[in-house]
């Protein structure tokens, strides 16, 4: 076909073009796959037997705090990667900010504590399954969250996989500490941060593949 | 901008130069393969189109469709890249394929033996696409297989032939 004929061909018949479709394209993504988590866990886990005196402690706020803003920063992030010729910009501020934080909360608690509180505060009781149940969680948002960006025109498959499984991990730990136990910032800055990292790998070891256009 | 908000007459205009435009900008950078630039002008023109929603109307033009046509131009070469590992093993295997009547004849019938030992699904691709002649669209078409399965299966069934020859040779 003539380059000509193929213009011709394209402008005839279009619409206007939505220019808040892609937005709205992740937020129901994000939103089915914090549905889907929410679902998954009532199902396999149940909610935190303590939940209505949990919420009264300013540890829970931080810890939800925390979770969501890295979910929202891992939204901005994949909303910015599925657009041609964007960087992460200042959404990669946005993801090492609250680390940072829970980090340097962490790093004042365990220097607060006795010796034998510190291996404590870091594992608690749970750190063995939390990371793995994350990355469970987190397998309904990583899907919607790959539909939304196959949809756009991501040009760094790899980032923008990656991008993809760290949101969706993300989204998965806000509705994973809502029944988490645990409540030292070590443990949170820890697993908490590996639980979002793995689907953050896999997403970034299938970005190429599922991503291409 | 106009064109973008349903505007047929401005997006067409749009279009044609942005056409003009990626012809250059491809051009320079696809110097050893003329013969790919039209193609892949049209196949960016495809993805301007196809993507236009992705466009953040408050940031530069340019930037958005140079990011896309960068895109491409990888793309192309990836595919290249690919589609020329395919087919070296042919090139290499050449006491298989000999090129005399008398050697011909008999390389067919050793083909046909060795092509028997390899499953249909890496078989049938080489039969059709490499022995007919066919395109990986109608091998895909007669076999049933994906295109995607016929290209591993004509892929790993000469690596098959090939580490074949070599162990009888």
């Amino acid at each position: 076909m003539k380059t000509e004929d193929l213009v011709t061909m394209l402008a005839t018949g279009t619409g206007a073009i939505d220019s808040h479709a892609v937005v709205r394209r992740f937020i129901a993504a994000g939103g089915v796959g914090m549905l889907g988590a929410a679902a998954l866990m009532i199902v396999l886990l149940g909610t935190r037997h303590d939940m209505i005196q949990a919420m009264t402690l300013p540890m829970f706020w931080v810890k939800l705090g925390y979770v969501a803003c890295l979910a929202a920063a891992g939204m901005v992030a994949l909303v910015r990667l599925s657009r041609p010729g964007l960087t992460m910009g200042r959404a990669a501020l946005g993801l090492a900010a609250p680390v940072i934080a829970i980090w340097l909360v962490g790093g004042v608690e365990l220097a607060a504590s006795g010796a034998a509180d510190r291996a404590d505060l870091l594992f608690g009781k749970t750190w063995r399954s939390c990371p793995l149940l994350i990355a469970l969680l987190a397998i309904p948002a990583f899907i919607t969250c790959f539909w939304a960006v196959r949809g756009l025109a991501p040009t760094r498959l790899r980032l923008a996989g990656g991008a993809a499984g760290f949101a969706s991990g993300a989204i998965a730990a806000v509705v994973y500490s809502m029944h988490c136990p645990e409540m030292g910032a070590p443990f949170i800055g820890v697993w908490y941060l590996l639980g979002m990292l793995v689907p953050a790998a896999v997403g970034a070891l299938l970005g190429p593949r599922l991503l291409r256009w | 901008m106009r064109g973008l908000n349903g505007d047929a007459r401005a997006y067409h205009l749009f279009l044609k130069d942005l056409s003009a435009y990626l012809r250059a900008f491809l051009r320079r950078r696809l110097a050893q393969l003329p013969d790919d630039v039209e193609d892949l002008v049209q196949e960016s023109l495809l993805a301007v189109h196809n993507q236009r929603h992705t466009y953040d109307s408050s940031l530069p033009l340019t930037a958005w469709v140079h990011a896309i046509a960068r895109y491409k131009l990888v793309d192309l070469m990836r595919r290249r890249a690919i589609r020329d590992q395919i087919t070296e093993p042919l090139d290499e295997q050449d006491e298989v394929f000999a090129t005399t009547d008398t050697d011909a004849a008999d390389a067919r019938r050793d083909i046909g033996k060795l092509l028997e030992a390899l499953p249909a699904r890496q078989r049938l691709p080489i039969v059709h696409m490499k022995l007919q002649g066919l395109s990986v669209v109608e091998t895909a078409r007669l076999t049933g297989l994906s295109e995607s399965a016929v290209k591993i299966g004509v892929h790993r069934g000469l690596k098959a032939l090939a580490a074949k020859v070599r162990g009888h040779t």
